[in-house]
């Protein structure tokens, strides 16, 4: 094959070089004959999110930057499991481990880094490896199924983020660090304590100050010694002490390598045509080891490989973020303490928030931030601009801001073009706002489709959003809310809500003909929600739609991943008796029940029930439903209160009861939880509850939004009232406010956030006129609710036909 | 995989399973015949489909407690798109169910099942 093209060679099929080709291929698509060669067997692939795979939230799939086809469709000549073992510069050659020899125009060396591997004996032990590739991520899954004891040696955001993986698969996981804080190279010491102790709350074990002088065990690593002489047992050993670029590949090449292959400002290697980027390479003396840098080596480099014009690569500000969910930290620029430094802090222990920026001579050089980093694109600018703090900024920061100070919108217009948005993906704010205008995007969907931004661990989107809204100004408005409740559809919630309040809607079928849907018998997302919409803007004449309704709600129980079903029976207040307990425990004999478990909800769960047994399991009890699969009132968890407490200030038991029997049964958007506490102790937990009642001498505090599950939240005063009828007034009110304005699946905790709790209070607090016409509502609602179980039982076709395994 | 459909020379041996009207449309009902547990379903243009109720994914599980739209099937445990007609689960999932061939001749529906 003959061709006059220029012959480009990649060493390092990753994320820098993979990126470096993808903007040379913008640039000048049909320029180069591209070779590839990557030691590992796969395509580029996103290294930052192995993380999140072994935490489990993604699949090796998920995190494939560029498939197969991409390399085929771009006319690359892919080599995976071959690494380059030499180069020539002067034949202008590389040579590989499979024997061959492939000529280069211009060769980019982009090898990355290698983990270092601490020179201690037994470091070469089955099951001690480091956390850099696909490989390693794939010994930490099958260890964690074997064995329970891990060690993750270094205290750093690779270590933290191996050992959360690890503490996810199961398995026991201390940190072992060297210094007295974690990422102390990143964070001071306080944001290091909250960092601790909130990884300490999710499972993680720490040894400071502690160095390993030696991997023990047979030809299995068993556990570490420590230079004071304990030990720790371990099956698994994970190094993340720190990573050192990977330079073998210009060994005696003459290529001129001091840490890294130094690199000028436009990525040039001492060899005339050889370039280096990314982590293997040195630039002004500093080796890169995070994502972002790279992407802006990479745009430079491809600009001065295609003769686009390009400033001159001047080095980046690190800026860190820790990939743990749950967990947010951030720092940039400067982050300790020092006497030429101002330090302008705030710390919040009981959101367990703290916010720190550094200024020299009135600039700001850096920021740290714990729990809260919504600012972190805000300090990346202000240390990149060398912003001047002044009295706007500081409002802005220490959250007092007032009108007139900088908003979101204009941060986002003063945002120079080169600044990168998306960190995992290198993607630019101007590369956005091209594919925008150039392909007509109106969506964040489209957006990240397109140009990649967003696509990894999505802390950009907000940004991205901006910069949509931005861009497509009025246009903006119109566009956004296009984004239909499911794929059936355009239409938002609230546009469907009215929709059948205005045209009397009372039927699903109607909802989707009238409002024309795309897929005429819809999906199973919006099937459920408009059967909720129209019950609740019809109590009494729509008729529940027992097949658009998920499985649980269907059946009247909670499906197992077996095709068994579990049975809570009501047991109001959580207060039971021998008589109930007796009948419990002779239907869990009875039916052959797999387990009989108390849940959170102080409720008694029959585990394993085959679904034809359901009706007869409930005939038995003689029990009402407990709803535990329902979205619906769950349980109204109380403590023993005044009726025997010797603390107890208020009747929490009999109030539970009065409020379970009130408002069971009734459809909510979703599930949801009550406490009700006799006295400020607060044993029944109202803090994590859609609504708790805290009792005191004087009366009752409400509080609503808590959540104890996947998204933690204390819940919000709502307001404090003094008798009994006014607790269950304001109740009335809140339930009713919450039916009517959340979305499906929308729990309090997201909705209060969403509305504000103030327009809350206004609703069912302040406005007295409100809160009763909620409660006339709420009232007709609840005069429409029947008891399912005892339903099914008297209806013999039901029976049969939904439950019934005809042989 | 397996073929969802019978090739025309394996025997195959009809089983009456009930009557239309014992199926209520789009709630899917189980039933097991000769060992075989089905999953049956009738949709709203009164067709009727059975599959072996047991899904592709790896946990396994039922489906006939799904949700039923047109010859679609959305399965009750992780809410994965079936075809009735061929059992082909829909991207981004993948894998295949056994499907079984049902007449409904009047008003009596019935199963043809591998002898």
């Amino acid at each position: 094959m003959t061709t006059t093209k220029e012959k480009l060679v990649l060493v390092g099929n990753g994320m820098a070089g993979i990126n470096t080709i993808e903007q040379i291929l913008k640039l000048a698509p049909s320029r180069y004959d591209i070779t590839v060669f990557g030691g590992e067997p796969y395509p580029n692939y996103n290294r930052i999110m192995l993380s999140y795979v072994l935490e489990g939230s993604k699949t090796l799939d998920d995190i494939i930057l560029n498939g197969w086809s991409w390399y085929q469709e771009n006319n690359i000549t892919l080599h995976t499991g071959t690494n380059v073992t030499r180069i020539d510069t002067a034949a202008k050659v590389v040579m590989t481990d499979s024997g061959s020899t492939v000529p280069y125009d211009v060769l980019i060396i982009a090898t990355g880094s290698n983990p270092i591997m601490l020179p201690i004996p037994g470091k070469d032990k089955e099951g001690v490896i480091g956390f850099r590739d696909i490989a390693d991520c794939s010994i930490m899954l099958a260890a964690s199924r074997q064995y329970k004891k891990a060690a993750v040696i270094g205290g750093g955001l690779l270590g933290l983020e191996a050992a959360k993986g690890l503490v996810n698969l199961g398995m026991e996981a201390t940190v072992v660090h060297l210094m007295p804080e974690l990422m102390e190279r990143q964070l001071d010491p306080v944001a290091s304590a909250m960092l601790k102790a909130e990884l300490e709350r999710q499972g993680l074990k720490f040894l400071m100050e502690k160095g390993t002088s030696e991997l023990i065990g047979g030809e299995r690593v068993e556990g570490l010694r420590f230079t004071d002489g304990t030990e720790l047992e371990a099956d698994l050993v994970v190094m993340a002490v720190g990573i050192r670029p990977n330079t073998a590949v210009v060994e005696g090449s003459g290529i001129e390598v001091n840490r890294g292959i130094v690199v000028d400002d436009y990525m040039r290697t001492s060899a005339p045509g050889v370039y280096a980027v990314g982590e293997c390479n040195e630039h002004r003396g500093v080796c890169y080891g995070l994502v972002a840098p790279l992407f802006e080596q990479g745009q430079i480099l491809a600009k001065h490989i295609t003769g686009t014009a390009t400033l001159p690569y001047e080095g980046s500000i690190m800026s860190t973020k820790l990939k743990i969910s749950g967990v947010d930290v951030f720092s940039a620029g400067k982050f300790m303490d020092s006497p030429e430094l101002t330090v302008i802090r705030k710390q919040d222990e009981w959101k367990n928030i703290y916010k720190k920026l550094m200024l020299q001579d009135g600039k700001i050089v850096g920021g740290v931030l714990f729990g809260d980093v919504m600012d972190s694109a805000a300090i990346q600018q202000w240390i990149r601009t060398g912003a001047t703090m002044t009295e706007e900024l500081y409002a802005e920061f220490m959250g007092t801001a007032a009108a007139g100070s900088q908003s979101p919108a204009e941060r986002i217009a003063a945002m120079p073009n080169e600044e990168i948005v998306c960190g995992c993906n290198g993607v630019s704010k101007g590369a956005i706002i091209s594919a925008i205008q150039d392909q007509g995007l109106t969506t964040i969907d489209e957006i990240k489709a397109c140009t990649g931004a967003g696509r990894s661990c999505g802390g950009c989107i907000p940004t991205v959003g901006g910069i949509l809204e931005y861009v497509l100004g009025d246009k903006y408005a119109n566009t956004a809310v296009k984004t239909g409740i499911c794929g059936c559809t355009t239409m938002s919630r609230d546009e469907i809500v009215a929709a059948i309040r205005e045209k009397r809607l009372t039927t699903i079928r109607e909802v989707m003909h009238v409002l024309e849907w795309k897929n005429t018998e819809g999906c199973s997302k919006c099937r459920p929600a408009i059967n909720y919409y129209l019950g609740m803007a019809w109590p009494q004449e729509h008729e529940d739609e027992k097949d658009s309704r998920f499985v649980n709600e269907r059946l009247n129980a909670n499906i197992q991943k077996d095709g068994t079903y579990t049975v809570i029976p009501r047991m109001y207040g959580g207060v039971t008796t021998p008589e109930e307990l007796r009948r419990i425990a002779e239907v869990a004999v009875k039916f052959d029940v797999k387990m009989v478990k108390v849940t959170g909800g102080q409720r008694l769960d029959l585990v394993g029930v085959k679904k034809e047994d359901l009706p007869d399991v409930w005939s038995a009890l003689d029990m009402p439903s407990g709803y535990g699969y329902a979205k619906a009132l769950r349980t109204v968890k109380t403590c023993v209160g005044s009726l025997y407490c010797r603390f107890g200030t208020q009747d929490s038991v009999n109030m539970g009861i009065q409020l379970e029997r009130m408002f069971e049964r009734l459809d909510m958007p979703a599930k949801l939880k009550m406490a009700v506490n006799g006295c400020p102790r607060n044993c029944a937990e109202s803090c994590t509850k859609d609504i708790g009642f805290v009792g005191n001498d004087g009366g009752w505090e409400i509080y609503v939004g808590g959540n104890g599950g996947i998204k933690p939240r204390i819940a919000d005063l709502l307001c404090k009232v003094k008798t009994d009828e006014e607790l269950k007034e304001v109740t009335g009110a809140f339930l009713q406010y919450y039916r009517e304005n959340a979305k499906y699946l929308e729990r309090t905790s997201d909705w209060v956030e969403r509305v504000g709790l103030q327009q809350i209070v206004t609703a069912v607090v302040e406005d007295e006129k409100s809160r009763r016409e909620l409660n006339e509502r709420i009232t007709i609602a609840l005069a429409q609710v029947k008891e399912p179980w005892s339903e099914v039982i008297a209806d013999k076709e039901i029976r049969e036909h939904v439950y019934g395994n005809l042989t | 995989m397996e073929n969802a459909k019978e090739s025309a020379n394996e025997p195959v041996r009809q089983y009456r399973i009930g009557q239309l009207d014992d199926f209520i449309v789009r709630i899917g009902r189980t039933i097991t015949v000769k060992g075989v547990e089905l999953a049956v379903f009738r949709t709203s243009d009164d067709r009727i489909f059975a599959l072996e109720n047991k899904n592709a994914h790896r946990k396994g599980g039922p489906l006939a407690e799904g949700i039923v739209s047109g010859h679609d099937l959305y399965d009750p445990l992780y809410d994965w798109k079936i075809n009735l007609e061929t059992g082909k689960v829909y991207a981004p999932d993948s894998g295949q169910i056994q499907t079984y061939p049902v007449t409904v001749e009047g008003a009596e529906v019935e199963i043809s099942l591998p002898v």
